[in-house]
C-alpha cells in the first residue's frame, strides 16, 4: 500500500455496497477523502519496522474464556417476531434473495 | 483429448453439543422455527459471544486422528457478508489461524491401492440460519434456529482425481468423525455437509477454474453431481468456452448442475480478527488430555479383529465399517464369547434385515443383547442355525424373546436320540430303493437321507445327531 492511495468513485461504490451503507452522489467526494485519510494512516503504520514481531490479533494479553456446554436460553420468539418488519408462520420474511 | 479432474472437498461437520458455539441456545434438531435463537444468535447489539468449551477438544480429536498440527493459538475472524440467514452481517469463523492446521492426511483405498488425501486445515465456525425460498412468493422466509450451531469445517487439498475418490474420501471422513464421537454424521439433518470444488486441466497444467457444488446430502448424489459437472466443464472448454468460478446447485431430479445466480455480487469477505473473541490457547497438557480419550479408530479395530479374533480381513473391514456396527458386534461378542458366530450373524441375518428394511444398526429392533440370547440357544444346542434364523425373523417382527418364540412355535431342536432314531428308521423304511443304491456304492445318496430326516423333523432335528445316527444305521 503506497501512501499515495487515492480512492475514486468506483472504490467508494464498491466499499459502500459491501458495507450496505448508501452514499449519496453528492457525498462521494467527501467520503473518498475520509477513506483515503484512513488508508494514509495505515500506510504510515506500515512503515514501522516489525521484523521479529509476532502478528497480534488482539491487544489484550488474555485468552478466550469458555462456557460449559449447557442450554441456558429459552424461546424469545414471540418478542422478536414482533420487532421484525414482516413475519408469517413464525418465520421472518425478507425480500427474496435468490432468483 | 484427456482431461485430469481435480477435486477438493470442504466438509462441514456439526459438532455434537447441546448448546450453540457462542450462546446457550439449544441446537436440538427439529424444533419449532425461531424458538432456539437468542439475542446473540439474532445479532442484537450489545451481545457478546462466549465460546462453548465442548468444541475445543472435539476439534483437537480430529487433528490428532489425521496427524495434523494443532493450532496452539487459534483466532476467530469475521467473514463479512450480508445475507438474511446470518443476521450479524458476518459469520464468525477462523481464517488465518485455524484450530487444526496443516499436515493432516486421510488414507483411502481405491481399487486395492492406498491413496493419501491431504487435509489443509479444519476450523471452528458457526452455522447460518435456514432460508426457505419457495414458501412465500417473492419473499424469503428465515428460521434462525440453526444460526450459531457449532461446525468444524474440514478442508481437503485438491488431491482427488475422480468422483469416486471424492466420495471415498467423504465416506472416510464421515466414518472418522463418528468414530471420534465429534459429529453424529446425520446427512439428512444436515449434520455432515459436503461441498465439492471441481475443475479440470491438462495433466501437468496449472489448476483450472473451479466451480463449487454445494449442500448435497447423499454420497450417491455427490458422485453423480461431480460426474455431471465434469462433463459440463469438458464440453464448455472443448467448444472454446471458459469456466466461470461460481457456486452451482445439483438438481437430482434432472441430474444437472445449475448456477445459483445469487443476487449478491462477487464475494469479498474482508476477514479480520473478531474483537469480541480472544485467541484460543491450547497447551501440550490439553492435547495429552484429549489423546488419552482417543477411541480406537476403524483401522486399529480392524487389525485387532483380525489378530485377536482370527476374523478374515474382509469380515473385519465390514464389521468396522461404521462405529455403530463395531459397537453392536462388540456388545454381542461380550455375551457370546464366540467371534466367528457373532460376526456371521451380524454380517448375515442382521445386515440382511437391516438393508431390506432400510434400518440403521443403532435402530435395530433386535438389540445386541437380544441377539446374544438367541445365539445362546444355538450354543446350547436348543436350535439349529436354520431354525435360529426363523426365530430371528420373529424377533425382528417383535414377537418376543428367543425363548418365548421357541416355546410358542415349538421350535426346540430335537436332541433326544431315540426320537431321532425313530425318524431315521421311518425314512430308511420308506426309501428302500435309495438305501440299496447307497449300499451299492452311491455314497452321495447320504445327503438325500439327511434331507429327508430333517424334513420329517420340520428342521428341528439336530443335524449333527442325524448324521451320526444315519451313518451308524447305513453302515451297519
Amino acid at each position: 500500500m503506497s501512501d499515495k492511495t487515492i480512492l475514486g468513485k468506483h472504490e467508494v461504490d464498491t466499499i459502500s455496497r459491501l458495507a450496505a451503507i448508501s452514499v449519496a452522489e453528492s457525498e462521494v467526494e467527501q467520503v473518498a477523502e475520509k477513506l483515503t485519510s484512513i488508508l494514509d494512516l495505515f500506510a504510515q503504520m506500515e512503515k514501522v519496522n516489525t521484523d521479529g514481531v509476532a502478528p497480534m490479533s488482539h491487544p489484550l494479553d488474555q485468552v478466550q474464556r469458555l462456557r460449559p456446554d449447557v442450554v441456558t436460553e429459552t424461546s424469545i420468539r414471540e418478542k422478536v417476531l414482533k420487532l421484525a418488519p414482516s413475519s408469517e408462520d413464525n418465520l421472518f420474511l425478507v425480500p427474496q434473495v435468490i432468483d | 483429448m484427456t482431461w485430469e479432474v481435480v477435486i477438493g472437498l470442504e466438509i462441514h461437520a456439526q459438532l455434537t453439543t447441546k448448546s450453540k458455539i457462542f450462546s446457550g441456545s439449544s441446537v436440538a434438531y427439529g424444533a419449532e422455527p425461531n424458538t432456539q435463537a437468542n439475542l446473540l444468535d439474532l445479532g442484537m447489539p450489545g451481545q457478546l459471544p462466549v465460546l462453548n468449551q465442548a468444541v475445543v477438544p472435539k476439534a483437537i480429536k480430529l487433528g490428532l486422528a489425521i496427524g495434523a498440527e494443532i493450532g496452539m493459538r487459534s483466532v476467530f475472524d469475521r467473514k463479512n457478508y450480508f445475507y438474511p440467514d446470518s443476521p450479524k452481517g458476518y459469520q464468525t469463523s477462523q481464517f488465518t489461524y485455524p484450530i487444526v492446521d496443516k499436515g493432516g492426511v486421510v488414507e483411502i483405498e481405491m481399487d486395492g491401492e492406498i491413496r493419501k488425501i491431504g487435509v489443509t486445515r479444519a476450523h471452528l465456525e458457526e452455522d447460518a440460519g435456514k432460508s426457505i425460498h419457495d414458501a412465500f412468493p417473492g419473499q424469503t422466509a428465515i428460521d434462525l434456529n440453526r444460526a450459531g450451531t457449532p461446525l468444524l469445517e474440514i478442508v481437503s487439498e485438491p488431491d482427488m482425481r475422480s468422483s469416486k475418490e471424492a466420495v471415498a474420501y467423504a465416506k472416510k471422513m464421515h466414518e472418522l468423525v463418528q468414530y471420534l464421537g465429534i459429529c453424529d454424521g446425520n446427512m439428512q439433518e444436515g449434520s455432515f455437509r459436503v461441498d465439492s470444488n471441481v475443475s479440470i486441466r491438462k495433466p501437468g497444467a496449472p489448476l483450472g477454474t473451479r466451480t463449487e457444488l454445494k449442500n448435497i446430502n447423499s454420497f450417491r448424489f455427490i458422485e453423480a453431481a461431480i460426474e455431471i459437472e465434469i462433463e459440463r466443464q469438458i464440453e464448455i472448454i472443448e467448444s472454446g468456452g471458459s469456466i466461470v468460478q461460481e457456486t452451482r446447485l445439483y438438481d437430482a431430479d434432472k441430474n444437472e448442475t445449475r448456477s445459483m445466480r445469487e443476487k449478491e455480487e462477487a464475494n469479498d469477505y474482508r476477514y479480520f480478527p473478531c474483537p469480541d473473541l480472544l485467541p484460543i490457547i491450547i497447551t501440550e497438557a490439553d492435547i495429552e488430555a484429549v489423546r488419552a480419550t482417543m477411541p480406537e479408530l476403524a483401522g486399529e479395530k480392524q487389525a485387532r479383529y483380525e489378530t485377536e479374533f482370527g476374523l478374515s480381513e474382509y469380515d473385519a473391514a465390514l464389521l468396522t465399517g461404521s462405529r455403530q456396527m463395531a459397537e453392536y458386534f462388540e456388545a454381542l461378542l461380550a455375551k457370546t464369547q464366540d467371534a466367528k458366530l457373532s460376526a456371521n450373524w451380524v454380517m448375515g441375518a442382521l445386515s440382511k434385515s437391516l438393508n431390506q428394511n432400510n434400518v440403521a444398526i443403532e435402530d435395530s429392533p433386535v438389540s445386541a443383547e437380544a441377539l446374544a440370547s438367541l445365539l445362546a440357544r444355538i450354543q446350547d444346542n436348543t436350535l439349529s442355525g436354520k431354525i435360529a434364523k426363523q426365530v430371528f425373523d420373529a424377533m425382528w417382527k417383535g414377537e418376543g424373546s428367543p425363548d418365548e418364540i421357541i416355546e410358542a412355535q415349538g421350535l426346540k431342536q430335537i436332541t433326544d436320540s431315540s426320537a431321532i432314531e425313530a425318524l431315521v428308521d421311518d425314512v430308511l423304511a420308506a426309501n428302500t430303493a435309495q438305501v440299496e443304491a447307497y449300499k451299492g456304492g452311491q455314497e452321495k445318496m447320504f445327503g438325500f437321507f439327511v434331507g429327508q430326516v430333517m424334513k420329517a423333523s420340520k428342521g428341528q432335528a439336530s443335524p449333527a445327531q442325524v448324521n451320526g445316527v444315519l451313518k451308524a444305521k447305513l453302515n451297519a
